[in-house]
């Protein structure tokens, strides 16, 4: 399989702010992301994961190491833990921004919204929506510049269960139409399992990959429940 | 769900009644304080102190002679040219200091110190420097107002989202996407604010700046009414100045506001 990102991570420290030590939340993190694969990245609130994620995305560049894609161009995207869509554009001016302009893919729009559930609120401002179809709308904008790479980070946080459960649906159905590389944060190991092939719990301080795991799970099984348990307990163990 | 409830409230009639019912309230206090001027005018009886009707009869006769149009289309272009020099070099300035941190320290102090310039001391030096001149009006019109302007969109540029900034770098917006799309959106109240204080602020200097050193324009107009006693000229020019401002104020900045305010909740 072909690698499409290679993280070799030295370490991260937060520099020193007001008289507090300069603090390390990453260590030595060596790890290659598979083209196709959908790598979710687990562990407790604040142990680092959105950190490793902001390095990759180049967002954070203080860091010690290397972070290398093959080949070096090519289209990342990445879905926020907030939807973060610009409140004074529409939905449908919303997804259509993260086109280059005069993308033909912009006339794709309007069957991308309909899919992902925003059938007629392509008009509407972000702000009249709730915050589940703001999610939407912010799924829409990762998939429709079809990513080699895409980067999310707890994207279905504060949700009651139901409408993240959708949205889960959501996301694989978009992934299997339109299949890319996931790296997912998560700190929900239901939804950790439900969604990933390969699992990388992380943890201590500073943060490092504790563990490696391929998720045993064919597509058709992750809707079923109790395999999701079963396999849940494999992974993470009885708990 | 949510988005049925808000499609109600958009309906074109909701609007219309609302601004119907504002429109009703301003004529109403117009009216009433016509009326107060009306009867203070009966009870002190003076020449110095004309009823409405006398004003009105001024604006006719000042306007019949093509007076009234001269002067004060003198003094909008004045104001329009200042007003557009000081938003434009106002904001550029408000959004460096905004951004960079070591500009602001520095120049912090320079700001401070032009905002508390008396109008007068700038007027006067600028005539004295560049002579009667129109630039050396503009100018000074200009310096007074640039320091407010740059230090509301200062505060706007000190507010920018990282998180919007950072989406921008992930969807490579690109600087022009991101200026107009990211950026100036975040600024528009602050640019409204800086709008609204400004155009009043611009056009009452613009006044001094003409009483002081031209010779046409409303403020040369009240300058020569001034050494007539001709109150109800002074006030003719005034009322017909105000509502010049507020056709401005109704006709081009709320509209504008509205249209940048669209999408709030």
């Amino acid at each position: 399989m072909t690698t499409v990102v290679k993280v070799n991570l030295g370490g991260k420290t937060w520099p020193a702010v007001a008289g507090r030590a300069p603090q390390p939340v990453l260590g030595p993190i060596d790890l290659a992301v598979q083209a196709g694969s959908f790598v979710i990245l687990t562990g407790p609130s604040g142990c680092g994961k959105s950190t490793l994620l902001n390095i990759i995305a180049g967002l954070d560049r203080d860091y010690a190491g290397r972070v290398v894609f093959d080949p070096p161009e090519q289209a990342v995207t990445y879905i926020f833990q907030s939807p973060r869509l610009l409140p004074w554009r529409t939905v449908f001016e919303n997804v259509a921004l993260a086109l280059p302009d005069g993308d033909p893919r912009v006339a794709s729009i309007p069957d991308l919204l309909t899919r992902v559930g925003l059938d007629g609120a392509a008009d509407v401002y972000p702000e009249r929506l709730s915050l589940g179809m703001q999610r939407r709308v912010a799924l829409a904008r990762g998939f429709v510049g079809e990513p080699d790479l895409l980067l999310m980070d707890e994207p279905f946080v504060s949700l009651d269960d139901p409408t993240a459960r959708d949205l889960r649906a959501l996301l694989i159905d978009l992934w299997s139409r339109r299949p890319t590389t996931v790296l997912f944060v998560t700190h929900d190991r239901t939804e950790a399992v439900t969604l990933g092939t390969r699992i990388l719990r992380m943890g201590g301080t500073p943060a490092t990959v504790l563990e490696d795991a391929q998720v045993g799970l064919a597509p058709s099984d992750r809707a079923d429940r109790n395999l999701v348990r079963n396999e849940q307990q494999r992974i993470f163990g009885a708990t | 769900m949510a988005l049925e409830s808000n499609k109600a409230l958009l309906k074109p009639g909701f609007v219309d009644l609302a601004r119907r019912s504002r429109l009703v309230w301003s004529l109403g206090s117009l009216l009433a304080l016509l009326g107060v001027w009306q009867i203070a005018a009966l009870v002190i009886a003076s020449r110095v102190f004309p009823s409405p009707l006398v004003v009105l009869e001024a604006v006719h006769i000042e306007f019949e002679s093509g007076q009234l149009l001269l002067h004060v289309g003198a003094t909008l272009a004045r104001v329009v040219v200042s007003f557009v020099l000081a938003m434009l070099i106002g904001s550029a300035i408000g959004l460096a200091l905004g951004r960079l941190k070591v500009a602001d320290r520095f120049f912090d102090s320079w700001l401070i110190f032009f905002l508390n310039l008396p109008a007068l001391v700038i007027i006067i030096l600028c005539y004295v420097w560049f002579g009667l001149t129109e630039v050396a009006a503009i100018t000074a019109v200009a310096i007074n107002k640039i320091p407010n302007v740059a230090v509301t969109v200062r505060e706007g540029a000190r507010s920018l989202s990282r998180d919007l900034s950072e989406m921008a770098v992930m969807y490579r917006f690109g600087w022009w996407r991101t200026l107009r799309h990211v950026t100036l959106p975040q600024l528009a109240p602050f640019f409204a604010a800086a709008a609204r204080s400004g155009l009043s602020l611009v056009w009452k200097i613009v006044l001094v700046v003409e009483l002081l050193g031209r010779s046409n324009g409303v403020g040369h107009q009240l300058h020569v009414a001034f050494q007539l006693f001709d109150v109800p000229m002074i006030l003719a020019y005034a009322v017909a100045f105000i509502v010049v401002v507020q056709i401005i104020e109704v006709g081009i900045l709320q509209p504008l506001e509205a249209r940048a305010n669209r999408w709030r909740r």
